[in-house]
């Protein structure tokens, strides 16, 4: 059984989002870890990762239901 | 003496109204400037004594439908360090002038390249290969002479950054680099100054505040050993002028915030913009 959730991935990242980000399938109890591997996004690039507004870590397991946010942090002046 | 600039402020000052209709009492900047040279003070010393008055200096009155005359003051009596004069320092130093931040220090080694012309906005032309900061001071000057530059044409590292950034109330981080970033951070930290720290590349930026006992940037980009190595992703999505033009406008509107209310709504947040869609998120950090 899978889940939904609302991903979006940003700036570099962008072009890994899925077809259809906001209401991406995932199965219960997967990580973010896993799920960014299964997407083809390069981890170490995957810096700040939110859940529902909340900073948290690739370990993160998700349920269903959350907004996920990946950003690559920029640096430009 | 007092007294009598107190009188030759009443005399200047002379009746208008804001464009709902509301009267106020206005100083043009002519009048300051010669109150200035009559007194022996500097014109900005002036515009604060009329604000005193409930006075308002005309070139700030459209910030007084949102600001007191009061507040107007406690900016004209403020000093902020804009570290990084290129395109989000070019736009926070100008916007600040023109807002009324009474002093302002300049940092910035580099000389203008004609890469930057795209989105920096003291660069033109003419000033290819001149040093940054001093354009900066100049453009500051022609659009507010009232205000006090300091320009330092030197990078900021650990030997020379107390020492710069002394005096100040806050810190406006718009550098290019993640060390020098480190490097600003400490030296605030340190003196007891926030910081406000923005970062921009492609559609994208973001932007948070870091008190002296804030975790501050190891939040974003990872811990400062690590961290000085890491490319940001800026340098494969180029630099884009509206980017850096509402990165900057976002980093005065919290830098004035401080200023005023002493507090941030940014402080341990990261708000993160996408002009690609026009994502606007404010995050926890923690």
């Amino acid at each position: 059984m899978s889940e939904i959730i609302d991903l979006r991935l940003f700036a570099t990242l962008q072009k890994f989002n899925p077809a259809s980000p906001d209401t991406f399938a995932i199965t219960p109890g997967v990580t973010v870890r896993d799920m960014l591997e299964q997407l083809g996004v390069p981890i170490e690039k995957a810096k700040l990762i939110f859940v529902n507004g909340l900073k948290k870590d690739l370990d993160v397991a998700l349920k269903g239901g959350e907004r996920v946010g990946i950003f690559p942090p920029v640096g430009g002046g | 003496m007092k007294n009598k600039r107190i009188e030759s402020l009443e005399k200047a000052a002379t009746p208008k109204k804001f464009p709902d209709g509301a009267a106020y009492r206005s100083i043009s900047m002519a009048s300051t400037n010669q109150l200035a040279l009559e007194f022996g003070v500097s014109a900005r010393e002036i515009d604060i004594s009329a604000l005193d008055r409930d006075i308002v200096p005309e070139r700030y009155a459209r910030n007084m439908k949102s600001f007191t005359t009061r507040d107007q003051k406690t900016l004209l009596e403020s000093c902020v360090t804009v570290v990084g004069n290129g395109g989000l320092g070019g736009t926070v130093a100008e916007t600040l002038a023109r807002i009324g931040v009474g002093s302002l220090i300049l940092i910035d080694g580099d000389s203008f390249e004609e890469s930057n012309l795209n989105r920096q906005l003291f660069s033109t032309e003419a000033l290819i290969d001149q040093p940054k900061a001093v354009a900066a001071a100049d453009r500051i000057t022609s659009v507010n002479a009232t205000i006090q530059v300091t320009h330092h044409c030197c990078n900021l590292e650990d030997g020379n950054a107390s020492k710069l950034i002394a005096g100040s109330d806050v810190t406006a981080d718009c550098l290019d680099n993640l060390p020098t970033r480190f490097t600003l951070q400490k030296a605030s930290q340190t003196a007891g100054i926030p910081m406000v720290s923005a970062a921009v590349g492609g559609h994208s930026g973001h932007l948070t505040t870091i008190f002296p006992e804030d975790r501050g940037l190891e939040l974003i980009f990872g811990p400062p050993e690590e961290a000085v190595n890491l490319k940001g992703a800026e340098q494969s999505l180029g630099n884009l002028p509206f980017t850096v033009t509402t990165v900057a406008a976002l980093e005065c509107a919290e830098i004035v915030k401080i200023i005023l209310q002493k507090d941030s709504p940014l402080r341990n947040r990261l708000l993160i913009i996408d002009l690609n869609d026009y994502t606007f998120e404010t995050l926890r950090l923690v």
